[in-house]
């Protein structure tokens, strides 16, 4: 948000802050540790409202459940910016000093009626002008989300509608009061730090800055592309197109993990040439060329950054089975291969490489972050503590840097239209036991595991004449799969729902649509129309 | 922070005679540590309120009629508190005498051998006929074993379980007197119960009452040797939270995975995939 993406807040301020809202987030299964932090706020006296399509186990933990339709986020969150101004309730010295647009901003959301949102989200008008007017009279307010505001083919407005939020209320730059999106994997944000995304350098540099670049230039005595590169949807189209024939995939699983798995396959076997280095023989590896055997985690030094921008250092356990290497070495040895003249540096030689040329990440020494537990970025120097919230400039009178700009973003409902053929509303998720595509997760046995099933209503149950174990045909304007009904209360009728757990039992990804955000190149995962249809047993 | 440490207000007492001052709100037990006594204790978790149960911690307490338990009363200004005092030492030998002579605690580490041996308790001098809490473990999974042959019904578990840190409020104490057990609801199964396998009763038991089915099955084949093993300090390989693990190894292989009671964003607590679910490291790369 406002140039680097990263939470704002600390996980402590949740413990104290006076409102929390949970939007399109199951943290109480997926980030079940954080849920720790906002149970202990809860039990300070927290207020909370979770905005989820499920009433999921962390939605029972709330003063407020807004079981909204997917895919109707920035329905209501303009909804409740135009409630709070017409009730007067925004922040206006902060709106005026330290924000840009709100003029355009409030013309936008004038015809998010309470009446239209209720319409459009199915939430009811009430509860609607309940949130606007807690959220913009709390002292303190975190307003986290996850995937269920991110896996959408609008994800980066979605994004930007709960920003808005926080911009017309002040709730964010101070201590208690910010805006958390949680991260899913464990190093999803150190990579985005790092510059693992096709605009970016690490820390969040501009590709594109032709001074950021000569920085680097300078350093890697290499030149760097002055363009941005593409991202993962943009890759696919290439891939269409016969402009991407050449595929280098480390540590991902894009034939089980992406939307759309049977074009996902398509789009592998037509490749010339494919490389895949992983630290288990993936069905996307099976497709490759060339497997790199990697060095997994327990077996590598490195670090991670976590949700609340804390980078930690991780580390080696054990050793690397058989010819397994560290990700490092396996690149130094490509480069060489290619007539480079690496030398494979050490993860703490890289890292201090990185630390010159990130200010981010300046004074972030292995040795500090080992004696402090981590440390909070930005960390210019040495001599800095850390950073526990974000944008606390905009509190400065007058503010340092740029103003925050509102952004005005529409109503746009998922790309999978609910008709009369398609009549289900499919949303796909994680269970507390589970990871991703269960490559880690499933090779432990837990007691709590819940196979690859379809999770309906029991309402929808009975209207489609089957009853719980029953095997059903799911169908999608992609593809169809078989699956066991499971009934899952926490579903209203129309709303079923499947982990991304069992691909090779029930490949949930050959009903998803692709259909992907332009700005982030994130896919739909979580808005697929659907038919069930009971099996004729034979 | 510099500033509320300076404005908070400080109680003065003493210890064994030596004048201590510590920040108001501290316990005895705080205090007998700030003056480098260390008192033994079992059912206090430094992580947790305390739990009141186990009297292993008490003290003398000028003016008191009773021994006080160090780990939950708060010092008050001009306290005179003695430790160590033939009446406290007497109190703590019949309770690890006690507790001892009715629960096997022989997986309960170093620190409470020495307790026992330094108190100069005989925990079998109450004769084989003493009442025993003696049960069968009960394994109903693959990934932990509750041997409540070993529990001293200290209540950690129930709390880390409950309101502490978990909330799931899985387990709770049944029964009443000789007869209180942890129990689940209905004293039914674990996998049958609310119980989502994040192991942090496990984290907080003092008597490997709790313990892992890895940690379990070796120390019953004699495999398991704390001095073959390495703990190293990592973070989670799952979620974004950035929990803080430590990894157990033995021989090339994770045997137990914890959490450091002192890092603030677990206070030693994980969920299910944290604490059980890295055995993929160790597993054959068999694809």
């Amino acid at each position: 948000m406002f140039g680097a993406g990263g939470g704002t807040s600390s996980y402590r301020e949740i413990e104290e802050t006076d409102l929390i809202i949970m939007w399109g987030s199951n943290a109480r299964e997926a980030h079940p540790i954080f849920f720790h932090h906002v149970l202990k706020g809860v039990r300070n006296g927290a207020r909370m409202f979770v905005i989820d399509p499920r009433r999921t186990s962390t939605a029972r933990w709330a003063d407020v459940w807004l079981g909204i339709d997917v895919g109707s986020d920035i329905a209501l969150a303009n909804a409740v910016g135009r409630e709070i101004i017409h009730q007067d309730l925004q922040n206006r010295e902060f709106i005026d000093e330290a924000t840009e647009g709100f003029d355009n901003y409030a013309a936008g959301v004038e015809e998010y009626t309470l009446e239209r949102a209720e319409e459009i989200t199915g939430v009811p008008a009430e509860a609607v002008e309940r949130l606007a007017h807690e959220y913009a009279k709390a002292e303190t307010a975190q307003l986290c989300w996850t995937l269920g505001i991110t896996e959408h083919h609008n994800a980066t407005d979605n994004v930007l509608a709960l920003i808005n939020l926080a911009l017309l209320t002040g709730h964010v730059g101070r201590y208690g009061s910010g805006v958390i999106p949680l991260r899913g994997q464990n190093n999803v944000q150190g990579g985005g730090d790092m510059g693992a995304l096709p605009n970016k350098l690490p820390g969040f540099q501009d590709v594109e800055d032709d001074e950021k670049r000569a920085k680097f230039e300078a350093v890697w005595g290499a030149e760097v592309p002055p363009k941005a590169g593409k991202h993962i949807s943009l890759m696919h189209e290439a891939m269409d197109e016969g402009d991407l024939t050449a595929l280098y995939i480390i540590g991902e699983n894009p034939l089980q993990s992406e939307a759309d798995s049977t074009e996902m396959r398509r789009r592998l076997t037509n490749l010339d040439f494919l490389v895949v280095q992983d630290i288990f023989l993936t069905p996307t590896a099976e497709l490759a060329d060339v497997v790199l055997p990697a060095a997994g985690w327990g077996e590598t030094e490195g670090t991670f950054t976590s949700s609340e921008r804390r980078v930690q250092r991780v580390r080696r356990a054990v050793d690397p089975p058989g010819e397994a290497q560290d990700d490092i070495a396996i690149l130094s040895a490509v480069a060489r291969a290619m007539g480079h003249p690496w030398v494979t540096p050490t993860a703490e030689e890289a890292w201090d490489e990185m630390r010159q040329l990130s200010p981010l990440h300046g004074g972030m020494t292995y040795a500090r972050l080992e004696e402090l537990g981590g440390l909070q970025w930005p960390c210019p120097d040495v001599d800095h503590p850390g950073t526990l919230f974000l944008h606390g400039r905009l509190w400065e009178r007058p503010i340092s840097g740029r103003r925050a700009p509102f952004h005005v973003v529409e109503d746009d409902p998922p790309v999978d239209t609910l008709t009369e053929e398609f009549p289900i509303r499919l949303t796909t998720g994680r269970r507390l036991d589970s990871f991703n595509t269960g490559v880690q997760s499933g090779r432990y046995s837990s007691p709590r595991r819940i196979p690859g099933v379809l999770d309906l209503s029991p309402e929808d149950g009975v209207s489609l004449g089957v009853s719980e174990g029953d095997r059903v045909t799911v169908t999608s304007r992609r593809g169809s799969l078989q699956a066991p009904v499971r009934f899952d209360r926490s579903l209203r009728p129309g709303l079923a729902f499947m982990s991304v757990h069992f691909p090779d039992d029930v490949d949930v990804n050959v009903l998803t649509i692709d259909a992907w955000d332009p700005k982030s190149g994130t896919a739909e995962f979580k808005a697929t129309a659907i038919r069930v249809e009971p099996l004729v047993s034979v | 922070m510099t500033m509320t440490e300076r404005e908070m207000s400080t109680i003065t007492a003493q210890v064994n005679g030596e004048v201590v001052t510590v920040p108001e709100g501290s316990t005895i037990l705080e205090a007998c540590r700030r003056v480098g006594l260390d008192l033994p204790t079992l059912c206090y978790g430094p992580t947790m309120s305390a739990a009141n149960a186990c009297r292993v911690c008490v003290v003398e307490l000028e003016g008191s009629r009773a021994l006080v338990p160090s780990c939950s009363r708060k010092l008050e200004e001009g306290m005179e508190i003695r430790t160590g005092t033939e009446r406290a030492e007497h109190s703590r030998r019949l309770v690890l005498e006690l507790l001892g002579s009715a629960s096997e605690l022989d997986r309960s580490g170093d620190q409470l051998d020495s307790w026992i041996e330094d108190a100069g308790a005989e925990p079998s001098r109450f004769g084989p006929k003493a009442a025993t809490v003696a049960t069968a473990p009960k394994i109903e999974d693959d990934l932990y074993v509750r041997d409540y042959g070993r529990c001293i019904l200290c209540y950690r578990c129930v709390d880390a379980c409950g309101v502490e840190h978990q909330n799931t409020f899985a387990i709770a104490v049944a029964g009443r007197g000789f007869e209180a057990h942890i129990s689940t609801e209905f004293d039914v199964a674990l996998p049958d119960s609310a119980c989502v396998y994040c192991g942090n009763c496990i984290a907080v038991c003092p008597t490997g009452a709790l313990v892992g089915k890895v940690e379990f099955d070796m120390r019953e084949n004699d495999t398991w040797d704390e001095s073959r093993q390495d703990v190293t300090r990592t973070v989670c390989s799952y979620c974004g939270v950035g929990c803080n693990l430590d990894l157990h190894t033995q021989d090339e292989k994770i045997v137990k995975v914890t959490s450091p009671h002192d890092h603030d964003v677990t206070l030693g607590n994980l969920c299910i995939k944290g604490r059980f679910g890295q055995s993929y490291v160790s597993s054959g790369r068999d694809g």
